[in-house]
């Protein structure tokens, strides 16, 4: 890792300070707390969508599961603040005080076996990453060790995603059921549902997405991150230059999973509840638009997604609720035909073509027109050394820019 | 589990849910059908499947009820002309679906999942405009109504056995369409080698619209077939679009045996579960089995070998 190793461009590094920027101090200043939470709750599928563009985008492994492992995350963080607000005291007008009130109504009277380690703070947090990733990892074992990949792969996950929805309903006495784990109070005595917690909350979990992204650079720009597009593009090729396919999918995607589960604990920490309509089919291919839309190709193009379609349906299932699943579905339908590459595509190629028009230019005023962008892609971005330009295009040439998508996954 | 039952109960209990098992069957194995002639043959992954078999569903219920208000005396076999209908309005949408959206994705079939999935979102909500939140059932002709009494434990319903029997035909009609007319044989051949196909002068664009387009009425009919044994809501294709996924891959896509021998596996093992454990955990036992096979046997039960 010497000079050939850069961890961030100069673009891509101006691109990291304006979604910092964003986060950290233009939502705080514009935006109440009841908005800054809600942001913080988009935030979080930002996780999943980072994540997706490490395994779908680059890896070309589509999953549709994705909302498995934010659930189980959610989880285990849902059933630590769960047993910390079921005390003896709280709940003493149970016929059994001391175990959470849904295990109450359902005649339950002990705490279940794997109820116990979610006493402790740090196993918590041990567990909540660590069995996500345990279960992408038995997935990836069974599914990539047999070559098998693409389609079925999306579909033995979206299963896999039903099957613990379905689970979580049925065993209404362990998980709470359809209502999830609700009235969740504090964390290590601290309250989360006051105005300061939540402020709190909001720039820890920005702080954790900033990681994230950061860690996935460096996934992206390494080793493995060159093997993963090659592998997408050719992969026997690649098969036959003595790597084991295998263990780079299977790494990539529980580090996904791993994505998601931390994205699915500070989702719990931020709303206050968990529930399976978090998990199931439908949100874990919500999730997957929030990366398409962003561009599948894009880290920053991938939160961008997860913040605008989540700020579109909320504004627009509060006004037009009959509108909202024409627009969902539309969005879709565009995205896979008409931008392929999301708003990070679009932002890209608006981008290039101003890049020349100026390099075409005979003195390079300093002034350009800014880049038409009123997508909430970092416009200021758009100016660029010429020199930056050629970088990038040469780095879309390496990802075989949009060729790559005549390519199925398998 | 058993220690509560005489022998004579059980083997009731076994015969009453095998045959609400056989019900299923008829679902599965009629959604799956045109799913397996559309995932496996083209490879086109249409997530809108559903969608299409409650199109099937929501026409025959109006016709159920245009028939019931203007021609009563036709009343006892509108359904056959219901089923009809339901096939030519669900093709007929497949084969436009398949202009506009489908033909550009052949090569990315991973976004077909997507674009598919959009378009079910927006029949959902077309269905809910149109035709209320509510379930609608339809009016069963009185000879459909009622049951046969097999034994005084062993009662079987006769929409079942109607479904069931209609089940066997379509089967029948597809196995002959794909394996015994020059239209299939145009299919297989696409699927098999599309360049060559086109070299040797069938139309691929026009196959491929066709194919979709049945696959879809097919859809259509197991809607129509549907409304016989449930009710019908907006959402009612998404309930068992993974199933039937999971029907066709574990049958081994491309293999109508297959689709039809995984279709009975997994249905009769739900519906003897269900008596058992809760309809969720029956549910939770067969699909994880599913996929725990599936796992160890990507290619599925039956799968055609094909060198690649």
């Amino acid at each position: 890792m010497k000079s050939g190793f850069t961890l961030y461009t100069r673009k891509e590094l101006i691109s990291l300070l304006i979604l910092a920027a964003l986060i950290f101090l233009v939502f705080p200043a514009v935006l109440d707390v009841f908005r800054l939470n809600l942001v913080g709750k988009y935030l979080t599928y930002a996780f999943v969508a980072v994540g997706l563009v490490l395994c779908w985008g680059y890896g070309g492994i589509l999953s549709l599961g994705q909302g498995l492992f934010f659930g189980l995350g959610g989880y285990g963080m849902a059933m630590f603040l769960k047993l910390e607000a079921s005390t003896p005291e709280a709940t003493k007008i149970q016929s059994t005080p001391g175990i959470p009130d849904f295990m109450d109504w359902n005649q339950l009277t002990a705490l279940p076996g794997f109820w116990q380690p979610f006493h402790s703070f740090p196993l918590t947090l041990v567990l909540m990453i660590a069995v996500p990733t345990a279960f992408a990892w038995l997935i990836g074992v069974a599914m990539f060790k047999r070559r098998v990949g693409g389609v079925y792969f999306a579909i033995i996950t979206q299963a896999l995603a039903a099957i613990l929805t379905v689970l979580i309903i049925g065993q209404q006495g362990y998980t709470g059921g359809v209502n999830g784990i609700t009235d969740l109070r504090t964390l290590l005595g601290w309250d989360i549902r006051t105005d300061s917690a939540k402020f709190i909350l909001y720039f820890v979990n920005g702080g954790l997405l900033m990681a994230a992204l950061v860690a996935c650079q460096f996934v992206r720009k390494s080793k493995v991150g060159r093997l993963l597009v090659a592998m997408r593009d050719k992969e026997d090729r690649v098969r036959f230059s003595g790597y084991d396919v295998a263990n780079f999918k299977i790494f990539i995607f529980c580090f996904a999973a791993a994505l998601c589960a931390i994205g699915g604990a500070m989702f719990t920490l931020q709303v206050g509840f968990m529930s399976p309509s978090f998990v199931g089919i439908v949100p874990s291919i919500e999730m997957v638009i929030f990366c398409a839309v962003g561009g599948r190709l894009s880290l920053f193009g991938a939160v961008y997604g997860a913040l605008l379609v989540n700020w579109a349906k909320t504004s627009l299932s509060e006004s037009f609720p009959e509108l909202w699943l024409f627009a969902m579905g539309g969005l879709f339908i565009a995205v896979v035909l008409a931008f392929p590459n999301g708003l990070a595509g679009v932002y890209d190629s608006v981008a290039s073509r101003i890049g020349k028009r100026r390099a075409a230019a005979p003195e390079g005023a300093p002034d350009a027109p800014p880049a038409p962008s009123d997508l909430a892609v970092p416009a200021a971005a758009a100016h660029r050394q010429p020199a930056a330009a050629a970088k990038d295009d040469e780095e879309r040439l390496l990802l075989g820019g949009d060729r790559f998508l005549g390519k199925p996954a398998s | 589990m058993f220690d509560s039952y005489s022998a004579s109960e059980l083997g009731a209990i076994f015969a009453m849910q095998g045959f609400a098992g056989l019900s299923l069957f008829s679902v599965f194995v009629l959604m799956a059908l045109g799913l397996a002639i559309i995932f496996g043959q083209m490879g086109v992954i249409n997530m809108a499947h559903g969608e299409f078999m409650i199109l099937g569903a929501y026409v025959t219920y109006l016709c159920s009820h245009l028939v019931e208000n203007y021609a009563p005396g036709l009343f006892g076999v509108y359904f056959f002309g219901a089923m009809i209908l339901a096939f030519l309005a669900s093709g007929a949408l497949g084969m436009l679906v398949e202009w506009a959206l489908i033909r550009h994705l052949y090569k990315r079939p991973l976004d077909t999942l997507l674009a598919t999935w959009g378009l079910s979102l927006i029949l959902q909500q077309l269905y809910r405009s149109v035709f209320g939140a509510r379930e609608v059932g339809v009016t069963l002709p009185d000879w459909l109504m009622g049951s046969f009494n097999l034994t005084d434990m062993i009662e079987v319903p006769i929409n079942g056995v109607f479904v069931m029997g209609l089940t066997i035909l379509i089967t029948l009609g597809v196995y002959l369409m794909m394996f015994r007319s020059s239209w299939g044989k145009q299919v297989r051949a696409v699927v098999q080698n599309r360049t060559m196909a086109g070299a040797v002068g069938i139309n691929t664009e026009m196959t491929d619209r066709l194919t979709f387009g049945i696959g879809c009425g097919i859809a259509g009919v197991a809607g129509a077939a549907f409304t016989m044994i449930g009710s019908t809501g907006p959402t009612a294709g998404q309930l068992y679009i993974v199933d039937t996924f999971l029907v066709v891959v574990f049958g081994g896509a491309a293999s109508l045996l297959g689709t039809i021998a995984s279709a009975f596996t997994i249905s009769q093992a739900q519906s003897t579960l269900e008596f058992f454990l809760s309809g969720s955990m029956a549910k939770v036992f067969t699909l994880l089995t599913v996929v725990g096979i599936l796992m160890l046997r990507p290619q599925g039960l039956f799968s055609l070998k094909v060198r690649k």
